[in-house]
């Protein structure tokens, strides 16, 4: 599998580390409700289709990467900087 | 008076597989630099006012004089063969890492056949042209590769060096073995 990373160009799976689901750039405020910290901690789907998904190019250029990617057929849709999905 | 001699990573490493030449470069000053956010533009000034050079592009190796500046991931570069000016640590982090990192040189016609076989990346002249760099892999190392007209300059941390220096002599020798 070949990931387009926006500064580096296409690069092999080997040099990632996934971290799971972006929900967890949508971090809750603070003293947001119980039940919001916990969807945000514990629940997740298991889509088997489009994903929206947490990258880290460690081996590479250093980014975080939201990687939009089918899980049923392994197609990329879309990839971007982290940085630019949080704001921060 | 005790007479303390100085080492090099590798031990002065210069050897030949084949057609290819795998050798330890001397040490250079390094200077890691990664600005600030919301700072890139005011290092790249401080870039062209102190050393004629501004911030690298992605992938992007520049050079004036004797000094080089190569893009080394996601806003940080190295800075070669020169001190930084004082101006830069205003506006990011500035680290010294000669003694940090070690430089290889690669060089030889079947340079690209030998990394090839430890690195995902396309080596080949074609893909990877003199004047670019790029983070990757050298087997289970983290490198960042060079190109040049006649070698790539392969840069791994010191604590590395021994490692990636078999590996890649180790490939050496099987590309050398086949013809």
């Amino acid at each position: 599998m070949l990931i387009p990373c926006p500064l580096c160009g296409a690069r092999d799976l080997r040099e990632f580390t996934v971290k799971g689901s972006a929900l967890t750039l949508d971090r809750p405020a603070a003293d947001a409700m119980p039940e919001d910290w916990h969807g945000y901690l514990h629940l997740r789907d298991n889509p088997a289709g489009p994903s929206r998904e947490l990258w880290w190019h460690g081996a590479g250029c250093g980014a975080w990467l939201v990687v939009q990617r089918n899980t049923v057929t392994h197609e990329i849709l879309s990839v971007t900087l982290a940085e630019q999905e949080a704001g921060a | 008076m005790v007479r303390l001699l100085e080492e090099t990573p590798l031990s002065g490493l210069d050897v030949v597989h084949g057609a290819v030449r795998l050798r330890e470069m001397p040490s250079i000053t390094r200077t890691w630099l990664a600005p600030y956010p919301g700072h890139e533009r005011a290092m790249s000034h401080a870039l062209k006012v102190a050393m004629g050079l501004s911030w690298p592009a992605p992938g992007e190796a520049l050079e004036a004089g004797s000094v080089r500046l190569l893009w080394a991931g996601r806003a940080q570069a190295w800075l070669l063969g020169a001190e930084p000016a004082r101006a830069f640590s205003a506006h990011g982090a500035v680290i010294d890492q000669t003694e940090g990192w070690v430089e290889l040189e690669l060089s030889g016609a079947g340079r690209a056949d030998v990394l090839a076989r430890l690195t995902p990346l396309d080596m080949a002249a074609a893909g990877f042209p003199e004047g670019r760099t790029a983070r990757s892999l050298l087997g289970h190392v983290s490198a960042l590769f060079a190109a040049g007209s006649e070698a790539m300059e392969i840069h791994v941390m010191r604590s590395m060096a021994h490692t990636a220096a078999s590996d890649i002599e180790d490939a050496m020798r099987s590309v050398a073995a086949r013809g």
